[in-house]
């Protein structure tokens, strides 16, 4: 009876043999790209906007501080999103018949609120707290990065658990002093030898929780 | 063997553990059980043996479903094949919607609270209400309302009755009904305002003789004032009250002694013995948060106290109150008037008279203790308390009011007002007077405010459909739901919440309590202000402006004045009600002036919840002098025991009157005694249902029960009632709840239980004698948690495990306290935690402590934590397989080895005990619970595969999993309900008591802004928020100075399950009882087997 295979199929085969090791490292590798990746994390996505608002425009070029429309991010869990209101105060004197504005006044004169798209939307079962943060040093372009130069505002972290744990573990890399909190342009991470003694110090300083305490889940779920 | 060895050689560990079993397998043996909960583990039936070594029956699979294996299989195949997408889960996008314009105060993610009021029989509960975004979520006791805190100088209590957590339920109830219906046809409210004003025209011109309002019990002093005025414009039309729980026996026994209605308030905060006469005043009565409180108050046994209050209790039937009792003794309904009679004699009440001698030959009882008592009593004079029951016969109530003012307690621990109620009707004559006139074809409009007459009106004045049809023109009601009366109306309307409408009330002093909406009615709901302004004149009237106008008027002390005399004025042309109050014209003032400050005050009594000062003013009744001469005309002769079975009604301890029917929350939760679910059932003693040939068979799963149905026949009419074995619950009595077998409360409540108000009548509403009582012949199931969790040890080995201690008070004081720890036996293969140093300098170890000796038995904490924990409902059937969701439990256990009159009754609450040593953690083999640096023993939900491996584990056996999807996620109005800090758990999660660390975590953070520890007492579990007697402390028992610290160190602190070596965080404090060492033994027994048959 004569051979099915050819001779060659042998060598084939213990490829195929050795590569599923490596297949399988690749679909491992592949799969935690995937989930890292913006696709899923939604981080780098410019997301649109009922109302094509600027940071860039209101922050950079402006200079408002975030707490002016922010309003309750040294206080409360949510930092606040700000009611048309707040847009109208400028805006009833400056740009008051700009087109792009139209759904803002729409909103102020029929008292619909306008609906924005969640730019940063942690899964339910976490549970951030703006204030602690903000009042413990960490400022808002560590998570956000630089909103002052975002025309379109997008997600500049992953917000994964790991990307939390990166500062829950190792509070020294990323706290600042309390008054740069706000700073857009402060340096987002300590990184020299001397930057980190600096956080190290303000770790003590603003009675920073020890890792510990900081990781233990209960910390951020409930 | 060192510290550091036992980690390394495990050899030495392994024998050094074993040497110490076989040590304690010798010691713990005793002979027969101190403490059971159930008459099967009582007996040690095979059943229940059976069931402890199943341990976990919630676990065991149910083949529900005839689906076919293959099928089974396939389905399988493709949901595991699928298993592993559904973890790749894209998140949808968001939206953000901010204000327009943005209230000032509320900030979003922070919640506020709000002071208003929860009435149930006419008095208000004061609360503070919790709301997140506009949505009201949680309720808290008032604690700065006069009720709650006597005095400035002492922190409010926050406490709250279960009615009024589980309130919050109803509110979001998807049954309620949304619009205005005529004959079952959706309507606007304008053209019920149209038909209404219509008929009204007719009216006039007769003075409204064929108009009839019937209500509840209405203490609001705006409504009253707006019933009174509409009888000014209708002189002719009547004013009805009735409520199928209601205050008549009371009234009438004030009436008997003190010549008029009054109310009574107690002082318990300083009374040292304390009488009751069937009142079950810590669970079920007004003011009960209050009394309960004071009465636990006398019995703290921390900080060195050396002295305690005793309380004796007669009863009919085992109640909370019977449980907390020192000496407690059970009679039959229709000796407790003899018994107070000859109680009354001895303590010296004129008139009142009867021989000892003969009462112990008909009862069989030793009446020595009656001495002890009567001399106890006497000692304490002006410190003591005698109180009757809402159920007691007028006579007792009467005795008791002599009995108080003999023992010098009147002006010192009882207090004499006038009632609280706008206008004090006899409710059953004032229905009798309503049913006559309906008879009589008088009655052309019935306007039903609120209740539900023709489910709870009694047998003989039944306002059935056949006697409602004969009010021909128009028949209307307002209510939240279209209940069983709704549907023989011609008009049903929508009644508001009580979170959602302006209102106020009385709370059980007499205070002024306004009730402040949180929510826009979510329904096109009136509230009985706005229904009632329909019949003025000003019929669009808003109900705040009619509150407020109200205060306006009468505004601050002045309110108190003008209600006393409305309703003397009321009492002076009748005591029953139904009577024109027309002519009453002081009634209705007219407007004075409002005062200049008014908006600033009204702002303050809006704020605070409640207008100062306005608690009745406490009146001097002098006792009638011929009243003795009644006495001997309602001479209880005393019946002799037969073997005919006597009736006693009572409103269900969860459900009530069967207005709460559709609370799945009430529903669940398990009744105090009995801890059935679901279902009322006919209550009666062991030896009854020895003779009847009753049993109770325990099914698989551990809480379904198989039970005997009785036929009971009572004055020609006759029910199927399933029967339940209640130890102490005296014989040839038959204890029936009201509030089950509604036909229209809502797809919760329909068709659970029998409806007992079939067999119940006008002339004596609580008790029946003359019953017949037989063996039905069905098997009904019922769902219950008595056997459930139970902490037995499976094998046996040891019969005690010591679970609750007791002790009395000379034990105690003599120094041997339950509670001693047995001998350290800290041996673990894994490091322990060191909380000493966490790094921060601050050092949390959060811990509780549960003080034994004043839990009630109340079960708030259990709806506290289901209302703020999301803790979803699982209905009857999983009730029945041990599958309920609650976080914490409270264990009910019967002591001595009589199941006929145990010798006491304890309560444990059990939650999650946060063991340092935590059998759980272990064992998970995804790390879904984990310890914190902190101590707490965390869940994390979204790591949990579902094993169960930590619940198998768990000695406690605290741990809840959902096995099936038992929140409700798509019913768009309990997503308004939720704790937004709260993760909603989802199917195949293990959940557990978290010592809500949501309000751990929210403290945390404002103390690390504000750069400050946490401060003692800053952090409130809501079970220890909800407490009435303050049993549960918790806090950082690092801090040697914190109360939770000190109450640790108490001699009476011990572990649960110590052996077991745990550790728990959860401690408890034995309980201490204080009989009179006059009467032997400790609580005396009453029943004698002679009479079971």
């Amino acid at each position: 009876m004569p051979q099915i295979f050819h001779h060659s199929t042998n060598a084939l085969a213990r490829a195929t043999i050795f590569g599923a090791v490596f297949i399988l490292l690749a679909v491992l590798w592949v799969t935690v790209e995937i989930t890292r990746s913006s696709w899923n994390t939604g981080q780098w996505v410019e997301r649109e906007q009922p109302v094509q608002f600027s940071h860039k425009h209101h922050v950079g070029d402006d200079g408002i501080d975030c707490r002016y429309c922010h309003t309750s991010v040294e206080t409360a869990a949510f930092a606040g999103i700000p009611p048309t209101e707040t847009c109208m105060n400028c805006h009833k004197q400056i740009w008051a018949e700009s087109p792009y504005l139209e759904p803002v006044r729409a909103s102020f004169q029929t008292g619909m609120p306008i609906e924005w798209m969640r730019v940063h939307d942690l899964p339910d079962y976490a549970y951030f707290n703006h204030s602690i943060h903000v009042n413990k040093g960490v400022g808002c372009s560590t998570c956000h990065g630089r909103v002052d130069q975002m025309p379109i505002t997008y997600q500049a972290s992953s917000l994964q658990m790991e990307w939390c744990l990166e500062c829950h573990r190792n509070p020294e890399r990323f706290v600042r002093p309390k008054d740069k909190v706000f700073d857009m342009e402060w340096r987002a991470e300590n990184r020299s030898k001397e930057d980190l003694q600096q956080g190290r110090r303000w770790v003590g300083e603003y009675h920073i929780q020890p890792p510990n305490v900081l990781t233990s889940c209960s910390t951020c779920h409930r | 063997m060192s510290q550091n060895d036992r980690h390394i050689n495990f050899a030495l560990m392994r024998q050094y553990i074993l040497d110490h079993q076989d040590a304690c397998d010798g010691v713990g043996a005793t002979s027969g059980k101190k403490y059971w909960r159930s008459l099967e583990e009582l007996a040690d039936s095979p059943a229940f043996r059976e069931l402890v070594q199943r341990e976990y029956p919630q676990q065991a699979e149910n083949w529900d479903d005839p689906i076919e294996r293959r099928t089974f299989l396939k389905l399988m195949g493709a949901s595991l094949a699928l298993a592993g997408l559904s973890g790749c889960v894209y998140q949808p996008p968001e939206k953000v919607v901010p204000y327009v314009k943005q209230p000032e105060e509320v900030v979003p993610s922070q919640a506020l609270f709000f002071a208003t009021a929860f009435s149930l029989g006419g008095v208000a509960t004061p609360l503070l209400v919790r709301s997140n975004e506009g949505r009201p979520t949680k309720v808290e006791g008032n604690p700065d309302h006069p009720n709650n805190r006597p005095n400035a100088n002492v922190p409010g209590s926050s406490a709250t009755d279960i009615f009024s957590q589980a309130s919050v339920l109803t509110l979001y109830d998807p049954d309620r009904s949304p619009t205005s219906l005529y004959r079952d046809d959706p309507r606007p409210w304008s053209a019920f305002v149209d038909a209404i004003r219509g008929t009204l025209d007719d009216q006039r011109g007769k003075q409204g003789a064929g108009l009839r309002f019937l209500t509840e019990t209405i203490s609001s002093p705006t409504l009253v004032a707006q019933l009174k005025a509409i009888l000014v414009e209708f002189p002719q039309a009547k004013w009805h009250q009735y409520e199928a729980i209601n205050n008549d026996n009371a009234r009438a026994g004030a009436v008997m002694a003190l010549g008029q209605p009054a109310k009574v308030i107690y002082d318990f905060s300083k009374a040292d013995r304390v009488l009751s006469l069937d009142s079950d005043f810590l669970a079920a009565m007004p003011g009960m948060l209050r009394y309960a409180r004071d009465f636990a108050d006398k019995r703290r046994m921390t900080q060195g106290r050396r002295d305690m209050n005793r309380l004796y209790v007669i009863e009919t039937t085992p109640s909370n109150t019977g449980a907390m009792a020192d000496h407690c003794w059970r009679l039959r309904p229709s000796e407790l008037a003899v018994f107070a009679q000859l109680l009354a004699n001895r303590l010296g009440v004129r008139g009142s008279s009867a021989d000892a001698g003969s009462i112990a030959s008909w009862t069989g009882l030793d009446t020595r203790w009656i001495d002890a008592v009567v001399r106890d009593l006497q000692a304490h004079k002006g410190s003591t308390i005698v109180l009757a029951g809402r159920e007691a016969s007028p006579i007792v109530h009467a005795l008791a009011h002599a009995m108080n003012d003999l023992l010098g307690n009147v002006g010192k621990t009882v207090f004499y007002s006038d009632p609280l109620e706008g206008d004090s009707v006899d409710q059953r004559q004032s229905l009798q007077e309503l049913v006559n006139d309906i008879d009589g074809g008088r009655v052309e409009i019935l306007v039903m405010l609120g209740g539900n007459p023709v489910y709870t009106t009694p047998a003989d004045l039944k306002l059935d459909k056949n006697r409602l049809f004969k009010v021909s023109k128009l028949r209307v009601h307002l209510s939240m739901f279209r209940d069983e009366t709704s549907e023989l109306c011609h008009w049903h309307i929508p009644e508001t919440h009580y979170l959602e409408a302006w209102s106020d009330a009385r709370s059980f002093d007499g205070t002024a309590t306004i009730v402040q909406p949180l929510i826009e009615p979510l329904y096109q709901s009136k509230s009985p202000h706005e229904f009632l302004a329909v019949f003025t004149a000003r019929f669009d009237q808003k109900g705040y402006d009619i509150v407020r106008d109200y205060w306006r008027a009468h505004g601050g002390a002045g309110a108190q004045g003008t209600n006393a005399q409305g309703t003397q004025a009321a009492r002076a042309t009748s005591r029953t009600g139904g009577s024109p109050l027309a002519t009453q014209s002081n009634v209705i003032e007219p407007l004075p002036s409002p005062a200049p400050d008014f908006e600033n005050a009204w702002r303050k009594w809006v704020h605070d919840g409640f207008i100062p000062n306005t608690a009745l003013q406490t009146k001097t009744f002098s006792p009638r002098s011929d009243w003795s001469n009644q006495l001997q005309q309602a001479g209880s002769q005393p019946q002799s025991r037969t073997s005919q079975i006597e009736i006693v009604f009572r409103g269900d301890p969860s459900i009530y009157d069967g207005r709460f029917a559709n609370n799945g929350w009430l529903q669940e939760l398990p009744k105090p005694l009995t801890k059935l679910t679901w279902d009322n059932v006919g209550l009666i003693s062991p030896n009854t249902a020895r003779s009847l040939g009753i049993t109770i068979t325990i099914g698989k799963d551990g809480g379904d029960f198989f039970v005997d149905e009785l036929k009971v026949d009572y004055r020609g009419s006759s029910i199927f009632v399933p029967a339940w074995i209640m130890p102490g619950h005296p014989d040839n009595v038959i204890t029936l709840h009201l509030g089950y077998g509604r036909r229209l409360a809502g797809r919760v409540g329909n068709g659970h239980g029998f409806n007992a108000y079939d067999l119940r009548w006008a002339d004596s509403p609580w008790f029946g004698t003359d019953a017949q009582v037989a063996k039905g012949a069905t098997r009904p199931t019922l769902a219950g948690s008595q056997l459930h969790f139970n902490m037995e040890d499976h094998n046996f080995s040891r019969e005690d495990r010591d679970i609750v201690r007791s002790q009395s008070l000379a034990d105690y004081l003599a120094g041997k306290p339950e509670g001693e720890q047995p001998p350290g036996r800290d041996v673990t293969l894994y490091p322990n935690y060191d909380y000493e140093n966490q790094g921060n300098g601050l050092n949390y170890a959060w811990g509780m402590a549960i003080d034994l000796n004043n839990c009630i038995g109340c079960n708030a904490c259990t709806i506290a934590c289901q209302a703020e924990n999301n803790i979803p409902v699982v209905g009857k059937d999983e009730v029945a397989r041990s599958r309920e969701m609650h976080w914490i439990r409270v264990d009910t256990y019967f002591k001595g080895d009589n199941a006929s009159n145990p010798e006491a009754t304890e309560f444990m609450p059990v939650p999650c005990m946060h063991c340092e040593n935590a059998p759980c953690e272990p064992v998970c083999p995804v790390h879904a619970t984990v310890h914190s640096a902190e101590g707490l023993n965390d869940m994390v939900y979204n790591r949990c595969v579902g094993t169960k491996y930590c619940s198998n584990n768990c000695p406690y056996k605290v741990r809840r999993f959902n096995f099936f999807l038992y929140q409700d996620w798509d019913t768009p109005t309990y997503q308004l309900m939720r704790n937004p800090d709260v993760t909603v758990r989802s199917r195949g999660v293990m959940e557990k008591c978290t010592y809500c660390v949501q309000r751990i975590q929210g403290a945390k953070i404002q103390a690390e802004i504000e750069g400050r520890k946490v401060r003692d007492g800053e952090i409130v579990t809501a079970c220890q928020a909800v407490c009435p007697t303050n049993v549960i402390v918790f806090g950082d028992i690092n801090d040697p100075n914190s109360r939770v610290s000190q109450i640790k160190a108490e001699q009476r602190n011990y572990s649960l399950l110590a052996e077991l070596n745990t550790r728990p965080r959860t401690t408890y404090l034995s309980r201490v009882r204080n009989p009179n060492p006059e009467i032997v033994p400790a609580v005396s027994t009453t029943e004698t087997p002679s009479h079971g048959d």
